[in-house]
């Protein structure tokens, strides 16, 4: 069997993301920090005392565990990887740089969809009822492999210290949350906010979850899954790209 | 003999220093050569971009009849390294560690667990497999990290400085495991610092300094090669005067030495064949005959610092 083919390709990918998930996931410190990062964020709304509906909320929080999930600690596997050394050790064994990358999202989207799974019972456990369980399951696995693939296009500059790329990763996710419809809705935001909540692919996730919970969107459940679809190809494409051109600066 | 490593014109610039510079060399098949040079010389480099963790500026690596670089999948399925730092995974066990390279290598199950359970024996951590690698000592990680280079029953092993800073028992494990694998047919790439241990173990050298091959050679051949004039030490069992030697032909001068004789020639096997030939003639039998070459150290050294900027 040709050792570059896709199929034995994907197959290293997944001991990859099998390595990923005992190293770096199932940790007791990794796991908290995943349940209670989005629920204190979503607890510190709800006591805010905006009289937003607890649906709303739900469906912002399931939102935001899978994007802080998803890329809580992708971004960080290269730079720890580079220090230690064991980068250095994937990279003369025979996997293509793709498959090095693609092993590293299938263990972000697993963790993701784990921790997600479990505020959406958080969710029903309040009281809110599941209308579209299938479009929300779709919905979690298409966002869970976008936002996987942006956790490692945060983890694309060559550097091997880890808190530099924390630090640019809070940069970014922090206000894509702001502006992505989850603590604000769609619907009342101005016209220049609503502008870049068109750019965020969590815009278009928490619409979904939105809709399977409370049968309300703001965009066509059609145009929201096309757009999470769009972004995921994209980011994947292009992170593989940039990959393959700064791996080698890690040596 | 078929090729299994051809570097040609291999380049890597870092900045404004050029770390390797134009360098082309062969490695046979079941050839254990050594690559030596001191500190900063790009042995580290040169290593990388031959099992393409770096890619070269400029230049050609092919390994195993693989480019490195259009066909590095291939050409590195049919490699393992042993690199200078050890890079196992250490919140992994030995077990894990060794699984998860079989996975990577593309071996079942099965036999990637029966190949573990032989390397771990033959490293002697068989005991100690489920133990985390970060309990491991230096000695006991560079043993593992040489059976997960091992796993997939390479028929190249590149290994940087595998004994680097190893307690006895390890280095002659470790080497002994290196004669036994060639032994078995496994082409070895060794870069060492250690100029005893690529004496022993290796059929060719190849030094670089500053970048550049300025040698490659079997040690022996590099060790006499270094000095035009070659020395050799002749005791006879009964007196020989002095000017008889001198007259041999190749010899250029004699000094004797308690009841032995030191010659300096710069013909060392037509002095060997007269030396014979006045013992015959003299009915004088050779106690002992030693040619006197300079050690791999000496050539090392003289080859590093002859041409030194």
């Amino acid at each position: 069997m040709n050792p570059s083919g896709f199929s034995v390709q994907m197959r290293r990918a997944w001991a990859i993301a099998k390595k990923d998930i005992r190293i770096y996931y199932i940790k007791g410190p990794v796991l908290i920090f995943g349940v209670f990062m989005p629920l204190f964020m979503f607890l510190a709304f709800l006591m805010g005392g905006r009289q937003l509906p607890l649906s709303f909320l739900v469906s912002g929080l399931v939102g935001m565990t899978l994007f802080f999930t998803a890329t809580a600690v992708s971004p960080a596997i290269f730079p720890w990887e580079g220090q230690a050394k064991t980068l250095e050790r994937l990279a003369s064994c025979p996997v293509t740089i793709e498959a090095i990358v693609f092993g590293d999202m299938i263990a972000s989207t697993l963790f993701g969809i784990g921790i997600t799974i479990i505020t959406v019972i958080i969710g029903l456990v309040l009281g809110l009822s599941l209308l579209h369980g299938i479009m929300l399951l779709t919905a979690i696995l298409l966002a869970a492999v976008c936002f996987s693939a942006i956790g490692m296009l945060l983890a694309v500059p060559p550097t091997n210290v880890p808190s530099n790329i924390m630090m640019l990763s809070s940069l970014i996710k922090f206000p894509l949350v702001f502006i992505s419809g989850i603590f604000i809705p769609l619907e009342q935001m101005p016209p220049w906010g609503l502008a870049l909540a068109v750019v965020s692919p969590l815009t278009y996730f928490t619409d979904l979850v939105r809709y399977a919970f409370t049968d309300i969107h703001y965009f066509p459940i059609l145009i929201d899954i096309a757009a999470l679809g769009v972004f995921t190809i994209v980011f994947t494409v292009v992170t593989m790209l940039l990959h393959k051109r700064t791996m080698p600066q890690r040596m | 003999m078929s090729v299994v490593i051809h570097a040609s014109d291999l380049t890597k610039v870092f900045g404004k220093s050029i770390a390797v510079d134009h360098i082309s060399f062969d490695v046979q098949k079941g050839e254990i050569f050594g690559f030596l040079g001191p500190n900063g010389a790009g042995k580290t480099t040169s290593t990388r971009m031959l099992t393409g963790v770096i890619p070269p500026d400029t230049g050609t690596a092919t390994i195993l009849g693989y480019d490195i670089r259009s066909e590095p999948v291939l050409a590195k399925q049919g490699f393992g390294v042993v690199p200078e730092t050890s890079n196992a995974y250490s919140d992994l066990t030995a077990w894990q560690n060794l699984l998860l390279m079989g996975e990577l290598y593309g071996l079942p199950r099965a036999r990637a667990e029966q190949r573990s359970s032989e390397l771990l024996g033959m490293v002697g951590l068989l005991e100690r497999k489920d133990q985390k690698v970060q309990a491991y000592s230096k000695g006991m990680k560079q043993r593992l990290i040489l059976a997960m280079a091992l796993i997939h029953e390479p028929e190249l092993l590149f290994l940087d400085e595998p004994t680097s800073g190893l307690d006895v028992q390890s280095t002659q494990m470790i080497l002994s495991l290196l004669r036994d694998l060639n032994k078995q047919g496994t082409t070895i790439f060794l870069t060492t610092h250690n100029m005893e241990e690529a004496n022993r173990l290796c059929h060719r050298v190849g030094i670089i300094r500053a970048g550049k091959m300025v040698a490659i050679d079997a040690p022996e051949k590099l060790k006499t090669a270094i000095d035009r004039v070659h020395k050799i030490e002749v005791s006879f069992d009964r007196d020989v005067p002095d000017n008889t030697l001198a007259g041999l032909e190749g010899v250029m001068t004699v000094n004797r030495t308690g009841d032995k004789w030191q010659i300096t020639t710069q013909n060392k096997d037509a002095t060997i064949h007269s030396l014979a030939a006045f013992s015959q003639k003299n009915s004088a039998a050779i106690v002992t005959l030693n040619t006197l070459a300079p050690s791999l150290d000496e050539a090392f050294l003289r080859l590093t610092q002859e041409a030194k900027p």
